[in-house]
């Protein structure tokens, strides 16, 4: 790397963000190649250009793009860093395709820790390397104190498909069956309990996990049967079965005992009036699988460290309202619906 | 209405508060509501205090009751 | 969870099942009302209906204290909060509930005032002690269950000196509704047979205990069997009532011996009864003005009273006319009733006040029970 010697070191471990971080000037440039070119170091940012070029394998590209806000930055699990990469690597993954190259943008609150910022600019760099993708373009703004929560992230992803998958929320049959790779709401659980004004103790961390090498494991196992995977992110698992019982004009029937919930995360959801269902995740996904492949998927994904909890939990069913439906552990039945509003811890 | 959980009361702490936990989530509470706490005693707890002690032999006397009266009904029935 | 998990248990749910389906007469029907919101969550979160004999129905009662405010009350919140150097705290449940013209807390926020939501009445005192060249003011709900937190506050409060806390409040009892629902003039003309029980409040009544629901239960000729918040405790509770019902005995009986005493909780009880005092009357949502019904702070307290230090002032708002909440919490019709469910009023723009709350009659059958009502037109 061309690193010229400035007169004044980048002092990570006191100083912080100031408005001239955002300048354009030479603290801009300091910034960038003192802390994020170290942390996700590779050939494209080397280059120091203001773009990436890189070459276009056969098959059909995937990309997509996502935010990240999210408080408190640092919970148990992860912080806001690998979290971007995992979201965005994922929402490549769920179509089926193998995640590439990434492009993330940094907005900065003046006065936000350097020591920070290296801490997320790590855990991103090592996210990525784990995933075996690489952070090859990127943007960093400075806004005054008080207009940002401290730092948001936004990401972009590409990736490739291998020919003939195509997955999308629109292919769920009837008779199909839906997988779960794992416990839901750990994610949504682990950062609420670190909210300033819930503080609860609980053994749970963030799930935040890259999915990409569990769908190929999936992939290989169920091939076509596959109709349709989703990360059940914002809203839960209730919120992706919703979407795709519209938009693949179906209903769901879900059996509650199989659905996979760590008792704390079920404890921590009766404390606060949630429901897991609707807790986010942000290292599980829903696959909606044809009924004959539905075996041969679920023993792959358990087969997968990151799938050893996976479990079927239900079946795609005919119904014109479009309902997602459970039988309860008890015995009765209900409905399982989106999310109304944010969602607010209760007392009543 | 009025969320609650039966939470065991794990630790008491000084000016009435106390440590209670369920299921691997534990939380500090108020408990200037019941007077004689003992770590141990299983409580409700609501909006962070501990309304009432749940009494465990009325706990076992009720589920004794619940046991009774299904497998009455499925004598009856067969 | 230990004192939960035993009493969701299934199999022990079909026993019940079938001991109410053997014990009830076939010949008649059983309308029960579950007062709490708690117990209409729990039926619909269970499906416990699908577990009853079709004659055996349940009405959901107006035991919400965030269902039972009216958008007036909201309103002044607003508008209070709206003021330079007011911190508002409030319960979770309240930040979406409307006000009027579509107003709410959590759009009020949004538009800049300080609303802070606070899990337990500690966490005001705590943003009081750090905010002491500013006015924090706990927006106080609940019924007799939730009380006991706020008067803990306020007598902390007073113990500490603390000058810039005070409390908006909006304390509602129980016994009075239950009465003024027996007492509805669309109930008498119907005849009282249109409730053949109620199902009894569970923390409300591990506060306040067994005795003040008596006199309803003499004066009405109403069962009355208290009831935990577990499917079973519901369940157990509704195979009591009907015995009741068979047997013509209107008592007062206590399912959820484990966490209520006859007594209540005497400290609770004390904690209250130093701070609080009767407000001759409340208005509760669908409801209308109810006499004795709330509570307001007593005079050694009244400067923590937010609306005298504030002077608030309540301006009357007409709900929708078309709204059915009245006759739905009287158990006189029920939420597919009106013309407004699931059209204009679903849980995202709820009209009144049963869709507001999850536990609301509206918003429960809305989220959990659509499902057996498609279900029983097809049939
Ligand atoms: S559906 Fe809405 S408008 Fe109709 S009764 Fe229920 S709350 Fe009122």
């Amino acid at each position: 790397m061309r690193v010229k010697s400035y007169q004044r070191k980048l002092d990570i471990k006191n100083g912080c963000i100031d408005l001239s971080h955002g300048s354009g000037g030479r603290a801009t440039t300091q910034l960038v190649l003192g802390l994020f070119h170290e942390a996700f170091g590779n050939e494209w940012l080397a280059r120091c250009n203001d773009q990436s070029a890189f070459g276009v394998r056969s098959g059909r590209m995937v990309m997509t793009t996502d935010s990240y806000v999210v408080s408190p930055l640092f919970f148990p699990g992860g912080n806001i860093g690998s979290l971007a990469v995992h979201g965005t690597v994922n929402d490549v993954a769920m179509a089926g395709a193998r995640p590439l190259y990434l492009a993330a943008s940094f907005i900065l609150e003046e006065g936000f820790r350097l020591s920070d910022l290296k801490a997320v600019a790590d855990s991103m760099g090592a996210a990525a390397r784990a995933a075996g993708v690489h952070i090859i373009t990127g943007d960093t703004k400075v806004v005054e104190r008080g207009k940002a929560d401290g730092l948001f992230i936004s990401t972009t992803g590409v990736g490739v498909l291998a020919n003939g998958l195509e997955l999308s929320a629109e292919n769920a049959r009837i008779g199909d069956r839906v997988l779960v790779s794992g416990c839901l709401g750990d994610h949504g659980v682990a950062i609420m309990s670190r909210r300033h004004n819930l503080a609860f103790q609980v053994d749970i961390v963030s799930d935040s996990a890259a999915l990409h090498d569990l769908v190929a494991v999936m992939v290989a196992a169920g091939g076509a049967g596959i109709r349709v995977m989703r990360d059940p992110t914002r809203g839960g698992l209730a919120a992706t079965l919703n979407e795709i019982a519209h938009q693949s004009s179906l209903g769901f029937r879900l059996q509650e005992e199989a659905i996979p919930v760590k008792p704390a995360v079920t404890a921590a959801c009766e404390l606060l009036g949630l429901d897991p269902l609707h807790v986010a995740n942000e290292g599980k996904l829903v696959a909606i699988v044809a009924a004959d492949m539905a075996d041969a998927v679920l023993a792959a994904m358990k087969a997968h460290p990151l799938g050893c909890d996976a479990a079927d939990i239900g079946e795609a069913v005919a119904d014109h309202h479009h309902l997602v439906q459970m039988s309860t552990s008890f015995g009765g039945r209900r409905i399982v619906d989106w999310l109304s509003g944010e969602q607010l811890p209760r007392i009543c | 209405m009025c969320l609650s959980v039966p939470a065991e009361v794990t630790e008491l702490l000084p000016g009435d508060m106390a440590i209670v936990s369920f299921d691997g989530v534990s939380l500090e509470i108020s408990s200037a509501l019941i007077g004689d706490l003992a770590v141990g005693d299983y409580v409700l707890v609501h909006v962070g205090y501990a309304l009432a002690k749940i009494d465990p032999a009325e706990a076992e006397r009720t589920l004794e009751l619940l046991q009774e009266l299904g497998s009455v009904a499925q004598e009856l029935r067969s | 969870m230990k004192y939960a998990d035993e009493f969701r248990d299934k199999t022990m749910a079909q026993g019940l099942a079938r001991a109410i389906g053997i014990e009830a007469d076939p010949q008649r029907a059983y309308r029960f009302m579950e007062f709490c919101g708690g117990h209409t969550h729990v039926i619909f979160r269970y499906g416990l209906e699908d577990l009853l004999p079709a004659n055996v129905r349940l009405i959901h009662g107006p035991g919400c204290p965030v269902c039972v405010l009216p958008a007036s009350r909201i309103d002044m919140a607003i508008r209070l909060a709206a003021r330079p150097q007011v911190i508002l705290c409030v319960y979770g449940d309240l930040m979406r509930v409307p006000g009027s013209q579509g107003q709410s807390l959590l759009r009020a926020r949004a538009l800049g005032a300080d609303i802070r939501m606070v899990y337990s009445t500690l966490d005001a005192i705590r943003i009081a002690e750090q905010a002491l060249d500013q006015e924090v003011v706990f927006f106080a709900i609940g019924f007799e269950t939730t009380t006991p937190a706020t008067a803990v506050m306020i007598r902390l409060a007073k113990k500490k000196r603390l000058k810039n806390l005070s409390v908006f409040c909006n304390h509602v009892l129980t016994p009075p509704a239950m009465q003024s629902i027996l007492e509805s003039p669309d109930i008498r003309a119907l005849g009282r047979a249109e409730i053949d029980g109620f199902i009894g409040p569970a923390h409300v009544s591990a506060i306040i205990g067994t005795e003040p629901y008596g006199r309803l239960a003499e004066e009405f000729g109403e069962p009355i069997v208290i009831a935990g918040f577990e499917p079973l405790d519901v369940m157990q509770a509704i195979l009591m009532l009907v015995r009741q019902v068979n047997d013509g005995r209107s008592e007062v009986e206590n399912q959820y011996s484990r966490a209520v005493r006859p007594e209540g909780n005497r400290r609770a009880i004390e904690e209250v009864s130093n701070v609080f005092e009767l407000r001759d009357q409340f208005e509760w949502r669908g409801l209308g003005l109810i006499q004795d019904s709330a509570l307001k702070l007593k005079r050694p307290y009244a400067k923590f009273d937010a609306e005298a230090r504030f002077v608030m002032h309540e301006l009357p708002v007409v709900d929708n006319p078309a709204c059915e909440c009245g006759a739905i919490l009287r158990g006189v019709k029920s939420p597919v009733d009106c013309k407004l469910f699931g059209t204009v009023c679903t849980p995202e723009t709820p009209i009144g006040s049963c869709m507001v709350s999850s536990e609301g009659a509206c918003a429960a059958h809305w989220t959990y029970g659509r499902g057996r009502d498609y279900q029983l037109r097809r049939a």
